[in-house]
This record gives structure tokens, sequence and C-alpha cells, in this order.
């Protein structure tokens, strides 16, 4: 199946295939670091391990970003 | 009701003669008050072009003074700030490039107790602050007294930003419901960061701030705005106000202030 992720397309040949599996595909080595938005909506951290992507699903991930005035 | 000197309608005429802006566009911005957490990497352009812009009252919350390694990208001090309170160096600019701007100063950290009552007197708040704690801080403290703000962060060669617009749109805890653990945030010295990315995350926070203060265009609600400058890519994720956020949702469970204790990046000031 192909899903994008931020915006690229990625061929995913596991199934079934999670949210947490999708984190280890990206070596997302800090998972704390990032949430996951699937299909514009956001997944909760406890939902990883069960909720399925599948084909033609978008997921996003976003960062924490800090910085700024020091 | 203010009326324009002779000197205004020049400073002023390239926003006026905007279809835009115009006479009323400006006299609102005149009349805007802007509130900017931190002067620093993002508060520094954000500081001047709003003071350029001659926005009536701008506030600058800083508790640290200047040090050498700020300069790299901290635009508002200059080598002869060294060791000034931010808040006094960025007001001195600030006067000088616009008289007309009333600034105020604030030289403390907001925290729990202060920040409430700080933002208050403000339309709208630029978060230009370095950690997680101070960032939380402002968007629960500007969900909870309805103001808009802009959050920005910046890491290496990148920046993202979202406006939140209270009760409207996404706050910043429909997407980051909590703080990261303090063991995985790399420091600021580990990261490091592109002066010139500061520049343009917090110039695009000042463009927010303008929108808003004159009604025109549309804000960044519902969406984080992040930008790879190594790749000059920028994308615009689209978020959702989510009914189960645990701030602004139906539900909330936060529901008063609390300092987070989290160690700020150690950087020698």
């Amino acid at each position: 199946m192909i899903i994008y992720v931020n915006g690229e397309p990625q061929e995913i040949k596991q199934q079934p295939f999670t949210v947490a599996d999708l984190l280890v595909l990206n070596q997302v080595e800090m998972p704390e670091m990032v949430s996951v938005q699937l299909n514009g909506e956001f997944v909760k951290r406890e939902d990883y391990q069960t909720i399925q992507i599948n084909d033609g699903d978008e997921i996003d991930f976003l960062y924490f970003m800090g910085g700024g005035a020091r | 009701m203010i009326s324009f000197t002779d000197q205004q309608l020049e400073r002023y005429s390239r926003h006026i003669i905007l279809n835009n802006v115009g006479i009323e566009g400006q006299l609102k911005i005149m009349q805007g008050k802007v509130l900017i957490i931190g002067v620093g990497g993002l508060g520094s352009p954000a500081a001047l072009y709003l003071a350029a812009a001659g926005v009536g009252t701008i506030g600058i919350v800083d508790a640290d003074k200047v040090d050498l390694s700020n300069l790299q990208r901290q635009i508002i001090h200059f080598t002869s700030d060294l060791q000034k309170t931010k808040t006094q160096s960025a007001f001195e600019k600030m006067k000088a490039l616009n008289p007309d701007v009333h600034v105020n100063t604030y030289h403390l950290r907001v925290t729990a107790e202060n920040i409430r009552e700080i933002i208050r007197d403000y339309d709208f708040v630029i978060d230009g602050t370095d950690n997680f704690p101070a960032k939380f801080l402002i968007n629960d403290a500007c969900v909870m007294e309805g103001i808009p703000f802009s959050h920005g962060g910046i890491l290496r060669f990148s920046g993202q930003t979202m406006t939140v617009v209270p009760a409207e749109s996404a706050c910043y805890r429909c997407s980051f419901p909590e703080p990261p653990p303090k063991n995985a945030v790399p420091t600021c010295a580990e990261a490091g960061i592109l002066g010139v990315v500061a520049g343009m995350l917090g110039t695009i926070q000042a463009a927010e701030a303008l929108k808003y203060l004159i009604k025109q265009g549309s804000l960044l609600t519902n969406a984080l705005l992040t930008f790879d400058a190594l790749k000059m890519d920028f994308r615009k994720v689209a978020l959702r106000k989510r009914a189960d956020c645990p701030l602004c949702g139906e539900n909330p469970t936060i529901l008063r202030l609390e300092d987070i204790e989290q160690a700020v990046c150690e950087l020698k000031r």
C-alpha cells in the first residue's frame, strides 16, 4: 500500500501496520518528541500500538520545537 | 480619535497605500497592543517590525541580560549592549526606530502567578520563549484569558508556528497535550540554530500580529506551518480543535495555571 508521511508517498509492504510500526520504520528515535496525526486527526499516544494505517492514509509527524529566546 | 501628523502620513505611507490597510488599518495598528514574551531570536525581529509598523503599545518581557552568544541571531541587541538587560536594550532600539511607539518593559520571567495579569492588557501575544514550560504556560494563560497568540519554535534549520484564537481554533495542547519529558529535549547548546531561521520565524509571527490588528486576510489558525531552511521547504499541516483537548476541549482537566518544572536549556549566559 501507499501512504503519505508528511506529504511524501511511502510504500508499505507490512500488514497489518500500526502507528507504532510507522514510528519504528521512520526511525523516530524519540517518540516523546513527536505528535502524530492520522488523516488530520490527533492520535493519542496510548493508541499507537492499536491504530492501523491503511492504503492512502495521510500521516503527519508534528515535532516539538522549542528555541527562541536564549 | 488619533489623527495623523504629516510625519506619520509619510512614515506609514507604504502601509496606507495598501488596499488592505489604508488609513483605517494604520489607525488600528496604532491603537493596537501587542505583547512579546522573550526578546531573543524570535522576539528581536518581531519587536523591530512591530515598532516600525507603529503598533501603539508593545510590551516586551525578558528576564535575561544580553550575552555574546546571543548576537549571532538576536538582532535587536548590539555588541555595545552586552550585559544590559534585554528589555532595556530592546526598548532603546524600538524607541530609536519609532518614537511614536509606547514600549512597556517587564524585566521578569512569566510564571503561573504573574502571566494572566500581564497578558490581559494586550490584544495579541507573541511567544518568543525558548523553553516548553513557558510555551505551555503562554498557551494555557492565553486560552484562559481569551487572548489570541502566535506560537513559535525553532531548531537548527527549522521553524514552526501556529496562531491560536482561543475558543475558535485549535490550541497548542490540541496537538501537543503535554510538555515533552525533560530528558527528551535537546539543549540549545546541543542543537544549535542558524541565526536567520529565527528571523524568518519571528517575522512570520509579527505578520500574524499585524493581520490580527487590521482584521485582514486569514490567520495561521488550525494549522501548523513548518519550514526547513536547508531545503527551503514550507509545509502547512491542518490541525483540528479537539473536543477532548485537556485545556480547550469540552471537559477540560486543566483548570488553573501551574508552573511546569523543567530545566531550561543550559547555556552560558
